[in-house]
């Protein structure tokens, strides 16, 4: 069963439905799909938590998730780990989701389209400011483009855009070329090899996933943890003086 | 040979071309660096969580060159713009 066929690059091209301007594609209903189980899920277990002695297993499961996400994130940040975890945690649970989910037949992660990976690179363009300006204030996060001097500032900025895009590019890339690689291997040696690639896709999409939202949380620290450093130096400067 | 038909051998070669010179900087660099980790693993097993994570975060900025490259290789293999201009001038 084959959706995106092998000359399509992205599973966008697919479209299903369109009425005047909307279209549904692939893409889209993929998206849904990974949303819907996530909170269906989610709030499946958490319709009755408990905190006495029997727990079910499945908010043993959930609760395993978070605690070794928080667990992640604390150790690259020191403080406030739980502002964190809304963020970083739906992030990696979403593309760990949608890619873990391509061995199901008929499946097309939509993190093999330019434009799922797009929305969530630019989510964590949005979070850098939010959360280093909801830290430290505004002042503190523009004075930090004018680090060391004011010559640097168009670098800081251009350094901002080419991150996202390599957020980008890297997850598109990535998954992208994983589908490409089953699709060429299952014409030319179709019996075993296949299932080689597809079980290193597993591993290739929750590494991604990971690096998606580690390198989110890097992001997110460096924002607010060096002004907080730089905030600390000139309050004890003037602590001295 | 016609246009259609430059347009096409081309893209072949500069794919393939992207490829090879492209992967080439990356898989050293990594090398490289697994062998510094593998090292400083060896030196210092305590370190471990952290020296994984950063090796992972850093392997990802090196992996995401030659990722670039297959990127663009795919573009001119699948998408490439020249190819519809021609044929649509070709007709």
């Amino acid at each position: 069963m084959e959706i995106v066929a092998v000359n399509q690059i992205s599973p966008d091209q697919v479209i299903l439905w369109s009425w005047s301007f909307i279209t549904i594609n692939v893409t889209i209903i993929y998206t849904w799909l990974v949303m819907a189980i996530l909170v269906i899920g989610s709030w499946l277990v958490t319709r009755n938590l408990s905190t006495g002695i029997n727990v079910s297993r499945w908010q043993h499961f959930l609760e395993v998730v978070i605690s070794t996400i928080r667990g992640e994130i604390g150790e690259m940040t020191k403080k406030g780990v739980d502002d964190y975890v809304p963020l970083i945690g739906t992030l990696f649970l979403f593309i760990c989701l949608s890619n873990v989910m391509a061995i199901i037949p008929g499946y097309v992660p939509p993190t093999a389209s330019l434009m799922t990976t797009a929305a969530l690179a630019i989510c964590v363009f949005i979070a850098v400011p939010f959360y280093g300006i909801s830290r430290n204030g505004v002042l503190h996060y523009l004075k930090e483009y004018f680090q060391p001097n004011f010559i640097f500032f168009p670098f800081h900025v251009m350094g901002e855009i080419s991150r996202t895009l390599a957020l980008t590019v890297r997850l598109f890339g990535n998954i992208m070329s994983h589908e490409k690689v089953i699709g060429i291997l299952l014409s030319v040696t179709p019996l075993v090899f296949p299932v080689i690639m597809q079980a290193l896709g597993l591993l290739i999409g929750v590494i991604q996933a990971y690096i998606f939202a580690i390198l989110s949380m890097v992001y997110i620290a460096s924002a607010t943890s060096a002004q907080e450093e730089s905030h600390k130096a000139e309050v004890s400067e003037g602590i001295t003086a | 040979m016609d246009k259609l038909s430059l347009v096409a051998v081309a893209s072949i070669v500069i794919a393939g071309l992207t490829m090879a010179i492209g992967s080439l900087g990356p898989s050293l660099g990594q090398g490289k660096a697994i062998q510094q980790a593998l090292s400083a693993i060896a030196q210092q097993p305590d370190e471990r969580n952290s020296l994984t994570r950063t090796l992972f975060v850093g392997l990802a900025m090196i992996e995401s060159i030659a990722i670039y490259c297959f990127v663009i290789s795919m573009i001119v293999i699948f998408a490439n713009p020249f190819w519809g201009y021609f044929v649509k001038a070709g007709g």
